[in-house]
């Protein structure tokens, strides 16, 4: 969405001002778990640490996140191409494989108990319900955001003429699927 | 244009229905706005509101401070059981009286006060556009800001008192509920408090930056945004990156409190007993605290910056010197304040070669810092001044800023800084460069755009007053400040009467309060004249100041919308002042360069060929 366009009367320039606004939006939770990674390193620099026996389940919710954003690619593109039907099948998909993430993150919440690491403890467990459940949390944000697009699918208001609301939740999806890769990958090489 | 945008465009017209022809209800159009300019003056009621209940709470204390030796039985009736039995200031209450303080004042006063009132008005109006990018979301950011509010209220009145660990809030002491009163449940308080202030701050941030990068009128380039308006940006872009590093921190300590997590507690014995917090560290939380910490003092005087750069070379009718080095330090400020902040934190046992390179990073800061003080400076070295009330607090701005600026070096080198840490001498270096810098920075901004916010003029004479018992009141207050921190006097203490070294220093202290009171006393000067002139003031002229910025081509009272018809056309820079062999010793940036012909310069000269005039009326 490139070029010059009237929005409200005003000349926009670049990019759509709410699409702009989200990205905004990353930018600060991005900055939420760089301060959370940089403060796991800064106390794991200072000692007095344990190694944390990572849950398996994680292997599995990650496989799972990576389809949801699968699907949710599908449910994009079937928007783009009008294909109302898939549009809804693919986010409802979605939706399905989110939930099935969070009950994923929870069960393994308890594996980690069953590790013997607990929230309250050392702060090498700690940070890892941390990270998890803030990145849940955002998660639930975006599980919220899918459903008003779903609405809108289903009221014929998501098609190719039609995508501001779809492409953000696409791009907000695909960003915490990201944030999960990264943070997964994050503890397991600093343990 | 794609077809999706143009259907686009229909879905935000749906989105943003405000009626401009109909009334509007009392509760759509002064409670639920979506309106910039009454949003602004939201912040600004509210932030006039903190200022007033901050300054009283520091009235308190200096009373403690310059007169220990007496009753303040009198505020009984206000204070209740604050007051002990022998007339005295609880000496815990005293710690909650100046975390309050400085809380209101940097976060709720000169952050949301300063950047709300004046972001809000001046961002839409100056660019050219109708509104915020999203009316919804900057409402929302208002009523977080309110809600935060209400929680820190409210957490004055509470039997254990409001917060007491000092505006940075350090663990292990506001970690541990027991530890002292301010640690109980009014730390809760103010870290829902903060939460909501930091939600607020983003939602206004976001909104903000996207104004400014999307919503500009037609030939408003980068490279013609007044000044205060890029202080803005950058306030906001520095916003958006350290709140959510100070939410994370207070994440964390929200869980060390009531959950008994150990991210920053370790080894801590209380009343001989261990409490069974392991592995954790408190300079963590310093760490994740001052990296927010130090960008916010510059979120707090860069908007300060911005506006008074604006009221100067207005009121120099002269442009502002050096217009991209201005814009250049704006932006190395922004960035070096992210890599400074562990200079808080000398003291705390860090490597010293670490504590070197944070000296030399430090000690760079002054550069852009001092280039700013210069051009200021040079604007008005020759220039026709004009002295309105603006123009006087703006000019007492680079006053404080170099005063208080100078302190700052010497705290930078981390050898002196092992000595005048947490005193009195850190407390005057940072009231003098940021608390009254930013603080006249405000009063500037109201004084200059009353007109356009009200539709009326301020009383000047009253103004005038106002800035000189201001100005002089606060040298008076911060400057004996310094000398009492050489002597070695250490901050946040409720007495000094059981040292005797520090008795010689008495009568300088009460010398302090006393003109912290005339101070105080003297805004309500300034109280009396803002409100009685919103009502009874002159009606506004058009452009008051002769200033060139477009938000003086609105009508008197702007409606939602803020133009009448389409937007003005942007044409030039906001600084063509005294330009030689122009009519008028202004010309606003809406006017081109094909209607100046005697004006132009060569190269202007060339722009205007490809000037586009339609809708363009030629003025004379
Ligand atoms: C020339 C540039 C500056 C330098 C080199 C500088 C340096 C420092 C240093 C080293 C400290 C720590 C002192 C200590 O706690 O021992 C400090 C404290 C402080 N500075 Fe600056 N500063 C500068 C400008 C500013 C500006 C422009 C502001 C705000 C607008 C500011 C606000 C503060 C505040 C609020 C504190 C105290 C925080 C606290 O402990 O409560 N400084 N400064
Ligand atoms: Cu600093």
């Amino acid at each position: 969405m490139t070029g010059e366009m009237e929005v409200k009367n005003n000349q926009v320039r670049s990019m759509h001002p709410q699409k702009f606004a989200m990205w905004l939006f990353l930018v600060s939770v991005v900055m939420i778990f760089i301060s959370l990674s940089s403060a796991y390193i800064v106390k794991k620099s200072v000692g007095n640490w344990v190694y944390i026996d990572f849950p398996s389940l994680f292997q599995y919710t990650t496989v799972v996140i990576v389809l949801s954003s699968i699907s949710m690619h599908f449910a994009y593109i079937s928007a783009k191409r009008n294909n109302i039907k898939n549009i809804r099948i693919g986010l409802g998909i979605t939706a399905m494989l989110a939930i099935a993430f969070i009950v994923g993150q929870f069960n393994a919440w308890g594996q980690l108990v069953e590790n013997g690491h607990h929230f309250v403890g050392n702060p090498a467990g700690s940070f890892v319900y941390i990270f998890t459940g803030l990145h849940v949390v955002h998660l639930a944000g975006a599980i919220i955001f899918l459903f008003i697009v779903l609405v809108k699918a289903f009221k014929y208001k998501v098609h190719s003429k039609s995508m501001v609301r779809m492409e953000m939740c696409t791009t907000f999806w695909h960003f915490l699927g990201g944030l999960w890769l990264y943070l997964y990958l994050f503890l397991i090489f600093n343990n | 244009m794609s077809v999706t945008d143009i259907h686009l465009q229909e879905d935000l017209a749906h989105d943003d229905h405000h009626d401009e022809h109909h009334e509007q209800g009392f509760v759509s159009k002064y409670i639920f706005t979506t309106d910039h300019k009454m949003i602004a003056k939201q912040f600004l009621i509210t932030g006039i509101f903190w200022a007033i209940i901050g300054g009283g709470l520091s009235i308190i204390f200096r009373l403690q401070l310059g007169f220990p030796e007496m009753s303040l039985e009198w505020l009984r009736p206000m204070l209740g059981q604050w007051i002990t039995p022998e007339g005295k200031l609880d000496a815990e209450f005293y710690l909650a009286l100046v975390t309050m303080h400085g809380t209101i004042m940097v976060f709720f006063v000169l952050t949301a006060g300063l950047s709300g009132t004046f972001s809000n008005f001046l961002i839409p109006l100056q660019i050219g556009a109708r509104d915020m990018a999203s009316g919804f979301m900057n409402m929302l950011s208002y009523w977080f800001f309110f809600a935060s509010s209400v929680v820190m209220f409210i957490s004055l009145f509470l039997e254990t008192g409001p917060a007491g660990g000092g505006w940075t809030v350090y663990p292990p002491l506001s970690a541990l509920p027991q530890a002292i009163k301010g640690s109980a449940a009014g730390m809760t308080m103010w870290l829902v408090s903060m939460a909501l202030f930091i939600a607020s701050s983003l939602l206004g941030g976001i909104n903000y930056i996207t104004t400014i990068i999307n919503l500009r009128t037609h030939g408003m380039s980068f490279s013609r945004l007044p000044l205060t308006i890029w202080a803005f940006f950058v306030t906001a872009i520095l916003g958006l990156l350290s709140f959510p590093v100070l939410l994370s921190a207070a994440l964390l300590l929200i869980f060390d409190r009531s959950f008994g997590t150990s991210f920053y507690l370790s080894e801590i014995f209380i009343a001989g007993e261990a409490l069974p917090n392991v592995g954790g560290s408190p300079i963590l939380y310093q760490h994740l605290f001052w990296f927010l910490g130090h960008p916010e003092v510059y979120i707090v005087i860069l908007p300060a910056l911005g506006i008074t750069s604006e009221i100067i070379a207005t009121n120099a009718r002269k442009p502002i010197f050096g217009y991209k080095a201005m814009i250049g330090s704006i932006l190395g400020i922004g960035f070096l304040s992210f890599v400074v902040w562990a200079h808080h934190m000398f003291v705390t046992g860090m490597n010293p070669f670490l504590g070197s390179v944070f000296t030399i990073l430090t000690l760079i800061i002054a550069v852009p810092s001092a280039i700013k003080a210069f051009n200021y400076i040079t604007t008005l070295w020759k220039g026709n001044i004009v002295f309105t009330p603006a123009m006087l607090f703006s000019i007492g701005l680079v006053s404080f800023f170099i005063s208080g600026g100078l302190t700052g070096i010497f705290l930078g080198n981390s050898v002196l800084d092992i000595n005048l840490h947490d005193t009195y001498f850190v407390v005057a270096h940072f009231h003098l460069v940021m608390g009254s810098a930013s603080f006249f920075g405000m009063l500037a901004g109201v004084y200059h755009w009353f007109p356009k916010m009200f539709g009326r003029m301020m009383d000047d004479k009253l103004g005038k007053v106002h800035f000189w018992l201001s100005f002089i009141g606060i040298y008076l207050v911060f400057f004996p400040l310094h000398y009492i921190g050489i002597a070695g006097f250490p901050r946040r203490y409720y007495s000094f009467t059981s040292f005797e070294t520090f008795s010689i220093y008495g009568d300088l202290n009460a010398l302090v309060s006393i003109a912290a009171i005339l101070t105080f006393a003297a805004q309500f000067i300034f109280l009396f004249n803002f409100f009685y002139s919103i009502f009874r003031g002159k009606l506004a002229p058009a452009n008051p100041w002769k200033s060139n910025t477009m938000e003086w081509t609105t009508p008197r009272f702007p409606g939602h919308g803020n133009w009448v018809g389409a937007i003005p056309k942007i044409f030039r820079w906001p600084y063509d002042y005294s330009k030689p062999g122009a009519k008028d010793d202004f010309i606003p940036q809406t006017v081109p360069y094909s209607h100046t012909p005697e004006s132009n310069l060569e190269h202007e000269e060339e722009l205007t060929k490809e000037e586009d005039l339609t809708g363009v009326e030629k003025v004379n």
